[in-house]
């Protein structure tokens, strides 16, 4: 089971929470706060693997993470899950993201949680692996996609029209999550 | 109306969303707070508008800050109408936000039984989708119960996208409520073999995670995973299976054999890292006998460990730790590697490694190891894993009661080191207890203990400064009390009694300055009796007086507890000096005060003091005090000096189990029979008190190898080199020894290799027992009060049949309770849904009535009584069907090839057994006899009850076996299905070629009493493979109604359709006919339960074939499959047999020659079926059988051979 999926940014600020359990709002940010800790004094050449976090998990859970760019991908499992699985999972995860917002990076999350969330929820559904076929996923969530849109139809142009302008002027931040070499997915060959 | 629309919007555009609140929220760094409480009272007001598109403009704001931890709990009940709106755009945030912040406790979510039930039966498949995606968020007992059956429901649906989401739900279905775990265990499993993969990996994933928690429910179902695993080739489902095979095969030791092979081909062969790993994973937990598989998965370990990947390095060292708690030895030559992960920069690699370390640890290279780690220590920078190591050093020495500890010295001389270690560090307090509990514990080391502790006191001015640094000051407390205690075993007590009272100490913490206080005087008094007894007075006196003019100093101290013992303990020297001034001896009666000796207390001895009776420890012994005084201070400072004393080490010591303290005195007690020089004491010795009981030859080992005297701080390093010698030089003993008994007796050469562990320590290892209260309990038993999980509710039988209680709750607001009258049957017609339920809840009626009714008529008791005869059956029924559960799996694991064995063919089967055979053959040798005794005897008792069942009612098949005229057999192919007093059933298999997936079984139904019966329905449990045909549009739990009733005394027959995929193997099915019976004054709903059993030969199709095909088709190599019987026919004519084999199986003859004959048949997908029947010598009947499907094959065969035996 997945108790948790974490994706915050090298400064600590959380860009997307999902606890399978609950945890009150303020445990939650404790919960951010020390994973960021435990998990920002890492180099990025040690392994992805950490035990412990006293707020989360305790002996049967680990901690596994991924790094990009600007993002930290965390997932605390307990020990019924595959390591190197959830290692891939977690590729599979930001591959998705990659695809379904052409070329992520770190903007696109923070200005679109919920379709991060709507993503997520095809991948993982309450702790525990739902799917993890790339393809049907970013079907899945385009099908969903388009279902919205119909559903706007004509009513939604304006409040279209006024965010591309809204948009203009966003902050510069980087642009790209620098997906390393991802050809290779062992778990889901 | 689209105008209107565009025109609201428009108004609405100017609301923040999502983005411009993210936006706003990131141009406002510096007031941020504020800014956002602006936000949510602007939240507020768009929650109160009408529009719902707004609401969830609103809710979305919402989940954003939840993410920034704000709470939005109060926002609930919007969020229920946002989720309750019938635009999939609204639901779908709705049920994110409830996702987000909904749990367990959150009251509105009874509001949402309804809406969800109705999203869960949407048209639009996302729909469901994201309700059955919040749900399993916010899962309670309430909704799981409500929408149990919905979910059931979806787990059949068409569209795979909801069928894998309802499947994997149901494990938080399961988890809340429990009971509905076995009514939907069924439908589950037969998700295993989904055709969609997605729904498969769910299915998969659910039974893992109920399977991790209790195993033993689900060993019946290896035979159905090893399937998937041979065959799937998704490494997310593989994975899953082989972790869940790690958890089975501890339980179940056949397995683990079974599955050595294919996990050994896996290891070899796979290219995915993580399904290696999970591989290794599980040989290392489930096979532990299998040593080269043991030795394989070391090999492949090390290469990961070896591996430049980070992250294999550390799953390798992982599953190394979990190979060494079985085979020691087989990681310990990968010590090298393992050292030398030390020095990795990734902590969580080293922490691994020091891991493994301790438990590699042995008598023979611990001094090696621990040398390692130290120069480890003074090379690492960062104190948290200094700290780490540190800790694991006197972890490793101290495991198990210091059981690897051969010489104790050189583990004083290592702590003593370890406080001069650079760097600040927080294990003063543990290196300081360590200390202690040796000293008091290890009566042989006390001398050398108070000797180096003396000596760190002396030089105590020298390193204290590094001490401090070092945050070993704690150190201290544990060498004053040290050499206070064993003052007798100090050399120099004068010049320890001056170092000690250096005014430096006067900086040291309050309770190390206490102790020193105290303890000075323990030395004083020994130095005193020195004194006296060389009748030195002057240096007596002199001592007096340095004591007095010193301890003066300590009246100012700034703490209140040193102060009061200089106070005090000054009083005593005044006293001593006056009596001292006077010349009369006063050492004997002043070390009086310190006489007696501290024993350690056992960790649990407090706990394990039997509260005498009639003492209420909760009860107030005063009246409780008004107000609540802080009375912590007061506590504290006895009590920080107590744990000081004792709690560190509580972690550390483990206590002696009953066995070992007893044979620890055995040991002893021989020892003392065979040693010339021990003293026996003949008081009785009610308690267990072992001391340490000095071996002769060791205690001289010791005198050679150990000065007595070891001036300044010796270096561990010595006893590592002393060790070694000491090792080579018994090697060398050891092997001249063998060179002599080799030459002496050629027999005794095999010397055990083991010998070489066995070191004999340098000190006697006697550890003194700890005190334990008198009266403790003997048992260890700690009853550790296990938590709420939820799985243990989930603990359940999965393969015994549902009772018919056992069903989901369906939903029942527009339900009227009725009353059991005819006009009611009429209506029952329409609610043939809510049947089961009905009837549970008549039987309760029914029972509750019986006495009442008894008084008026007297029918009903004996009704009562026919009740209960009915049930028996059933309950053995189900008793046996467990067993056999069992007994499938016991067959499947101990060999297929059971069948053709010698001893398979005494056995004895009934006509109805079925023997399971699993498509897939393993040759293994080694066949499990007990287990196969064991069925035999099964079998031949369910055999028994068969025939007799048999005599009784099925007079056709009967009569065959003793049928006196051969010419005219009648056969019968109608077999019971079921009976009770009421109703009969019997049922024939027919088959056709043109249908390649059904077969029609034929059921009789026979009325057997004067009343009237209706209403009959039919209903079959589905499997995986067989599936009643309902007409269409039904759900599969429907039952099919029977298109007749059945007048008093008739009967008439039904035809029903059921599918199979596969036809290689038999079926039993479980089904149930409900019908109403009708007598004079009322109608009453009644229950037949019955097991269908389709033996293979269901499927076979009478196919007539000429001999030139037939001969044609064993030449071609088509039938490569091959099996053959040989069974006593007890006389029967072969021709009868031939009949009968035709008849029961559908064979035709292809041609008869003399004494023998082949025949043939084909299934319904053209399997074909060649036997060759012949009549041997002695009565005999051979049949040989080929077949292109060899589980189709054995099954035939095992049927001929029942049918040829009669």
């Amino acid at each position: 089971m997945i108790k948790a999926i974490l994706v915050f940014n090298n400064h600590g600020k959380a860009r997307l929470c999902k606890f399978y359990q609950h945890y009150t709002e303020e445990q939650q940010q404790h919960i951010v706060r020390e994973t960021f800790h435990l998990v920002s004094r890492r180099d990025d050449d040690v392994c992805s693997f950490l035990e412990g976090g006293t707020l989360i998990g305790g002996s049967d859970y680990k901690l596994i993470y991924r790094h990009y760019a600007t993002l930290y991908f965390v997932f605390c499992v307990d020990s019924s899950e595959s390591e190197l699985g959830i290692l891939d999972l977690i590729q599979v995860f930001v591959e998705t993201l990659d695809r379904s917002f052409e070329n992520v990076c770190e903007l696109d999350l923070i200005f679109h949680v919920d379709k991060v969330h709507n993503i997520l929820s095809e991948i993982v559904m309450g702790g525990m692996v739902l799917e993890t076929n790339m393809n049907e996923i970013v079907t899945r969530f385009m099908e969903q996609d388009k279902l919205e849109k119909s559903e706007a139809g004509l009513s939604a142009a304006p409040a279209k029209a006024a965010a591309a302008i809204k948009n203009i002027d966003l902050p510069s931040l980087p642009k790209d999550l620098k997906l390393p070499d991802l050809s290779k997915l062992p778990s889901f060959r | 109306m689209a105008l209107k629309n565009v025109k609201r919007s428009i108004d609405r555009i100017f609301d923040k969303n999502l983005q411009d609140l993210v936006r706003g929220i990131r141009n406002h760094k510096e007031n941020e707070v504020n800014y956002i409480s602006q936000c949510i009272d602007e939240i507020k007001v768009e929650l109160k508008q009408e529009n719902v598109a707004v609401k969830a403009n609103a809710v979305n704001k919402l989940i954003y800050l939840q993410m920034l931890g704000y709470d939005i709990s109060w926002a609930a009940f919007n969020i229920i109408e946002v989720m309750s709106s019938p635009k999939f755009t609204f639901k779908r945030i709705g049920y994110l936000a409830a996702s987000q912040c909904f749990h367990s406790d959150t009251d509105v979510l009874m509001l949402t039984t309804n809406m969800i039930r109705k999203d869960l039966g949407s048209q639009n498949n996302f729909d469901a989708g994201i309700a059955i995606n919040g749900l399993s968020c916010f899962m309670t007992t309430d909704l799981a119960r409500d929408l149990a059956n919905d979910i059931l429901a979806l787990m059949s649906s068409i569209r795979p996208y909801t069928r894998k989401r309802a499947v994997l739900i149901s494990y938080k279905i399961f988890l809340c409520y429990p009971e509905a775990l076995r009514p939907a265990f069924p439908r589950l499993k037969e998700k295993l073999e989904d055709p969609d993969s997605g729904v498969q990996s769910a299915a998969v994933n659910v039974i893992c995670e109920l399977a991790r928690k209790n195993p033993k429910n689900y060993l019946s179902l290896a035979p159905i995973f090893f399937k998937l695993m041979t065959s799937s080739t998704n490494n997310w489902v593989l994975i899953k299976i082989i972790k869940l095979f790690g958890a089975l095969t501890p339980l179940e030791p056949r397995l683990g054999k079974k599955l050595i092979e294919p996990l050994t081909n896996l290891i070899h062969n796979t290219s995915a890292m993580s399904l290696l790993y999970e591989c290794i994973n599980t040989v290392i937990q489930g096979m532990q006998s299998h040593g080269s598989s043991i030795q394989l998965c070391v090999q492949k370990l090390r290469i990961l460990i070896e591996d430049s990947d980070q992250n294999l390095k550390y799953l390798g060292l992982l599953a190394m730790s979990r190979i060494l708690k079985t085979h020691p030895k087989a990681v310990q030559s990968h010590k090298d590697l393992i050292l030398q992960c030390l020095d990795d920069k990734d902590e969580s690699i080293r922490l691994r490694a020091l891991d493994l370390l301790f438990g590699m640890v042995s008598k023979k290279n611990l001094m090696e190891i621990i040398k390692k780690l130290m120069i480890h220590v003074e090379k690492t920078e960062g104190t948290q894993y200094r700290d780490e190591l540190l800790s694991k050093i006197i972890e490793i020495c101290s495991q198990n009661n210091y059981q690897y500890i051969t010489n104790f010295e050189w583990y004083i001389t290592v702590l003593v080191e370890l406080t001069r270690m650079d760097g600040a560090s927080r294990h003063g307090s543990l290196i300081s207890s360590q200390l202690l509990d040796v000293a008091i514990r290890v009566k042989m080391i006390r001398e050398f203990a108070a000797n180096q502790m003396a000596a760190m006191l002396e030089n105590a001015h020298a390193i204290s400064g590094q001490l401090r640094r070092n945050g070993m000051q704690d150190v201290l407390f544990a060498a004053a009390y040290i050499c206070g205690e064993f003052a007798e075993l100090i050399e120099k007590p004068d010049s320890l009694i001056h170092a000690m009272l250096r005014p430096r100490v006067m900086t040291l913490p309050a309770n190390i300055q206490c102790v020193y206080l105290q303890n000075i005087m323990k030395v004083f008094a020994i130095a005193l009796i020195q004194a006296e007894e060389e009748e030195d007075n002057e240096r007596a006196l002199n001592l007096t007086r340095v004591l007095l003019e010193k301890l003066s100093l300590f009246l100012q101290s700034s703490y209140i507890e040193v102060q009061e013992r200089a106070s005090s303990t000054l009083s005593i020297l005044k006293y001593i000096e006056k009596l001292q001034v006077k010349e009369s001896l006063v050492a004997e009666e002043f070390s009086i005060l310190f006489k007696g000796e501290l024993n350690p207390v056992a960790p649990k001895a407090q706990r394990k003091v039997p509260v005498p009776e009639g003492l209420d420890l909760d009860a107030w012994i005063n009246d409780p005090p008004s107000s609540s005084e802080d009375e912590q201070p007061e506590e504290e400072f006895p009590k920080k000096i107590y744990d000081e004393l004792y709690s560190p080490t509580r972690e550390k010591r483990k206590e002696m189990s009953p066995e070992e303290i007893k044979k620890r005195k055995e040991e002893r007690l021989q020892e003392q029979a065979s040693n010339p020089h021990y003293l026996m004491n003949k008081a009785a010795d009610g308690y267990q008190k072992l001391d340490a009981e000095v071996d002769p030859g060791l205690a001289g080992e010791l005198n050679i190898s150990v000065p007595l005297h070891v001036p300044g701080l010796p270096s561990s390093e010595r006893y590592l080199r002393m060790e070694q010698d000491r090792q080579r030089r018994a090697k060398a003993e050891k092997t001249v020894k063998k060179r002599h008994k080799k030459r002496g007796k050629k027999k005794f050469v095999h010397v055990s290799e083991d010998e070489e562990e066995d070191i004999a320590p340098t000190h006697a290892v006697d550890i003194v027992q700890e005190e334990m209260p008198e009266g403790a309990a003997k048992t260890d038993s700690e009853n550790e009060t296990t938590k709420d999980d939820p799985h243990r509710a989930l603990d359940m039988d999965l393969d015994s049949p549902l009772t018919p209680a056992e069903t989901l709750p369906r939903p029942r607001h527009h339900e009227v309770r009725s009353k059991p009258n005819d006009e009611k049957v009429v209506e029952e017609k329409k609610l043939k849904k809510k049947h089961k339920k009905k009837e549970v809840k008549k039987h309760k009626k029914k029972s509750r009535k019986a006495p009442t009714e008894s008084l008026l008529v007297e029918e009903p008791a004996n009704e009562q009584v026919s009740e209960v005869t009915r049930n028996t059956p059933d309950t053995i029924e189900k008793k046996e069907s467990k067993a056999e559960a069992k007994d499938d799996l016991s067959f499947w694991l101990s060999n297929s090839d059971a069948v053709s064995a010698p001893e398979a063919a005494k056995k004895v089967e009934g006509p109805e057994k079925v023997v399971q055979v699993n498509g897939i053959e393993e040759d293994e040798d080694d066949h499990e006899v007990a287990p196969a005794k064991e069925k035999k005897k099964h079998k031949k008792k369910k055999d028994k009850k068969e025939t007799k069942k048999h005599k009784k009612k099925h007079h056709n098949v009967n009569d065959t076996v003793e049928m006196e005229a051969p010419s005219n057999l009648q056969l019968s192919s109608y077999k019971l299905l079921g009976e009770n007093k009421e109703i009969k059933l019997e049922f024939e298999t027919r088959s056709s070629s043109r249908e390649e997936k059904k077969i029609v079984v034929s059921c009789l139904f026979e009325n057997l009493t004067e009343n009237h019966i209706k209403n009959i329905e039919f209903n079959i449990l589905d499997t995986l493979n067989t599936r009643l045909v309902r007409t269409g549009g039904e759900n599969s739990h429907d039952a099919v109604p029977i298109p007749f009733s059945l007048p008093a005394l008739s009967r008439n027959e039904c035809q029903l359709h059921l599918t199979a995929s596969s036809v290689t193997m038999p079926q039993r099915m479980r089904g149930t006919v409900t019908y109403m019976i009708q007598d004079q004054e009322h109608t009453k709903q009644e229950k037949l339960d019955f097991k269908l059993h389709l033996p293979c030969s269901a499927y076979l199709v009478t196919t007539p074939f000429s001999s030139n095909h037939f001969t044609k088709l064993l030449t071609s190599g088509d039938v490569p499959d091959k099996a053959s019987v040989k069974v006593d026919s007890k006389g029967i004519p072969l021709d009868h047999v031939l009949q009968k084999l035709c008849f029961f199986l559908k064979l035709s003859v292809v041609e008869q020659v003399g004494d023998s004959a082949s025949l043939y048949s084909s299934s319904i997908q053209r399997h074909h079926i060649c036997l060759l029947v012949k009549a041997a010598a002695n009565g005999f009947i051979s049949v040989d059988g080929k077949s292109n499907n060899a589980s189709l094959l054995s099954n035939i065969m095992d049927q001929a051979k029942e049918i040829v035996q009669g």
